[in-house]
């Protein structure tokens, strides 16, 4: 079974996004970037499948040559090689031309299973994975947090969570699927992990030796400019015993928020 | 020419989500800058009653792809009707609610259709006739302001974000179209809905939630938080901390990495307000805090806060509000 996973580096978690001067994007000095939270799950995924059925793990990231250390890490995890692609003409690509590129060379790698995380925590989008999907005329399950394969590895009943419950699906592959938490338990790098991630292949693609032009990953969603957070003041203290607070709480509650 | 607003009226299982008559409002709200009529499309098999609600509530036109193939929801299925609605409707702006259904259908569309989408908005607003929609980006820690420049502009709308539409009368003219989806050529399909224990909103949906973080100490410790919700119509969830305690099951984490949540009210006991926690519940319209602990960062967010044990607080506060909840 060959699985891809496309992959993106994200600030960290726990990281303190600041606007740049002209409030054209973030100012990424101090930023610790990782692999996107989601796409652990998903890299999990292919390395417990291949461990399951064999055939080949491939991670394709997008993006400057930082990117690369969470492809590392990818690889560290267990993934067998790379494709980076990084073109100066990507730099400001939306979700229309990242999902081209990667359909371009998800298309020549011969998968059954292609898998992502259910969305990149900086933009916020989710909406790559299923025009991948899209592109390549599979079928895509978004949000997946539980999957089960046959034997045979031609079809997949994957389940995810919806408002009030939970869908399960049958899905024959090949087919896109994005992942949530719970799906698995990510590893850790092990040491043995990371010295064989130094020796594994990445390989490298500009946008022509994707066979894409310029004019075929124009964004669609244009930026007009980044906003902070509104400040949200901090309100009162209600003071006093707990029995006395929570009574003057509900008050509150009532008659001045008006939310009761 | 393109003009008018369509908007994808999400229904499960025959009944119409409230999110799909918040559409309505920002779409009326929109609809004069834009230009041309409100109209809803409307998926799914025997479902042609919810036309008239869709009317009394502002949509002119309904337009409706009604067939066994369309009963329950497939990535596929749903997409090539709201793609055979669309190329009838020739609408200029499509709008749906962000819930599970939303993020997995509006972007295969826009990729089908060759354009652009935003999805979870929280304002949106008309500039020179074109919608101009802001979202959050970086888990809640900043926005963007952006726009669909050339044709179809698609967005999806954060649910709570705009109250449902009222009925108002009128009716909506029925417009049926064939989405010449076969059941049996889709790849994906749902075999099974289950159903969650409980009957109450799901939290990216609900109003009012109760969330329990790490000094909630234990799983059984949640039926005090359980009987504060039950009294004010509550929906409870968890910081990151009490998932992965084992205090609480991943569908009830809010924040960066569980759901993102925007209710009226939001009693945060027992949560230091991890900036990842923040992410997911700040744009709440008012946020209390309860916790020992003074320094704790959600009392520099939180509207009102109690210094003080949970254990204590709690129960007294869901006697007081029972009291009022009964007046």
């Amino acid at each position: 079974m060959n699985i891809v996973v496309c992959m993106k580096q994200t600030p960290d978690t726990e990281a303190k996004i600041v606007l740049n001067s002209d409030a054209s994007g973030i100012n990424p000095d101090g930023v610790k970037f990782v692999m996107n939270p989601y796409d652990e799950y998903a890299v999990e995924q292919a390395i417990k499948l291949k461990e399951k059925f064999g055939g080949e793990t491939v991670v394709v990231t997008l993006g400057p040559k930082r990117v690369i250390e969470a492809m590392r890490t990818a690889l560290a995890m267990g993934i067998d090689k790379g494709v980076h692609i990084e073109d100066p003409a990507l730099e400001n690509a939306d979700a229309w031309g990242a999902a081209k590129a990667l359909a371009a060379v998800v298309k020549g790698l011969n998968a059954d299973l292609i898998l992502g995380g259910k969305q990149a925590i900086d933009g916020d989008m989710a909406a790559v994975m299923a025009s991948v999907a899209e592109f390549l005329d599979l079928p895509q399950i978004y949000n997946v947090s539980s999957m089960e394969m046959a034997a045979d590895g031609k079809k997949a009943t994957v389940s995810r969570r919806i408002e009030g419950g939970e869908e399960v699906y049958d899905v024959t592959l090949p087919a896109v699927m994005t992942c949530e938490k719970g799906l698995n338990e990510p590893r850790y790098a092990s040491l043995p992990g990371i010295m064989k991630a130094k020796k594994k292949e990445i390989k490298e693609m500009n946008l022509a030796a994707t066979g894409l032009s310029a004019a075929d990953i124009k964004s669609k969603v244009k930026i007009n400019k980044y906003l902070p957070l509104e400040e949200r003041k901090a309100g009162k203290v209600i003071e006093g015993e707990p029995e006395d607070a929570a009574a003057k709480l509900a008050k509150l509650l009532r008659e001045e928020a008006k939310v009761i | 020419m393109s003009q008018g607003i369509l908007i994808f009226a999400e229904q499960r299982e025959g009944s119409l989500k409230k999110s799909s008559l918040e559409m309505l409002t920002i779409a009326k709200q929109l609809a004069g800058a834009v230009g041309g009529s409100v109209n809803a499309a409307l998926i799914g098999s025997g479902v042609a009653g919810m036309a008239d609600k869709l009317g009394k509530c502002g949509a002119a036109k309904v337009y409706l792809a009604d067939s066994d193939a369309l009963k329950l929801y497939s990535p596929e299925g749903y997409a090539t009707a709201l793609v055979a609605i669309i190329k009838q409707a020739d609408p200029a702006v499509v709008l749906a609610p962000t819930t599970v259904m939303g993020r997995d259908l509006l972007p295969r569309v826009a990729a089908k259709l060759g354009t652009g989408v935003v999805p979870d908005c929280v304002d949106l607003r008309a500039e020179g006739g074109k919608v101009v929609a802001k979202k959050p980006v970086y888990s809640g820690k900043a926005y963007i302001e952006a726009t669909v420049p050339e044709g179809l502009q698609i967005f999806s709308v954060r649910p709570n974000t705009y109250p449902p539409a009222p009925e108002a009368g009128g009716g909506a003219e029925v417009v049926k179209v064939d989405a010449g989806v076969s059941a049996g050529a889709l790849k994906a399909v749902v075999k099974e809905v289950r159903k969650a224990a409980t009957a109450k909103p799901d939290l990216t949906e609900a109003e009012r939630i109760v969330s329990g973080g790490r000094g909630i100490k234990a799983k059984e410790n949640f039926k005090m938080l359980d009987d504060l919700a039950d009294v004010i119509g509550a929906t409870v969830g968890a910081s990151r901390a009490a998932v992965d305690s084992g205090y609480a099951d991943q569908s009830m984490q809010v924040g960066q990495t569980g759901k993102v949540v925007n209710p009226t009210l939001y009693i945060a006991c027992g949560i230091s307000g991890a900036i990842q926690h923040l992410a997911g519940m700040r744009t709440s319209k008012v946020i209390v805090a309860i916790n020992k602990d003074a320094d704790a960062p959600i009392f520099q967010k939180a509207d009102y806060g109690i210094v003080g044990d949970m254990f204590k607080v709690v129960p007294v506060l869901t006697a007081e509000l029972k009291k009022m909840m009964a007046e």
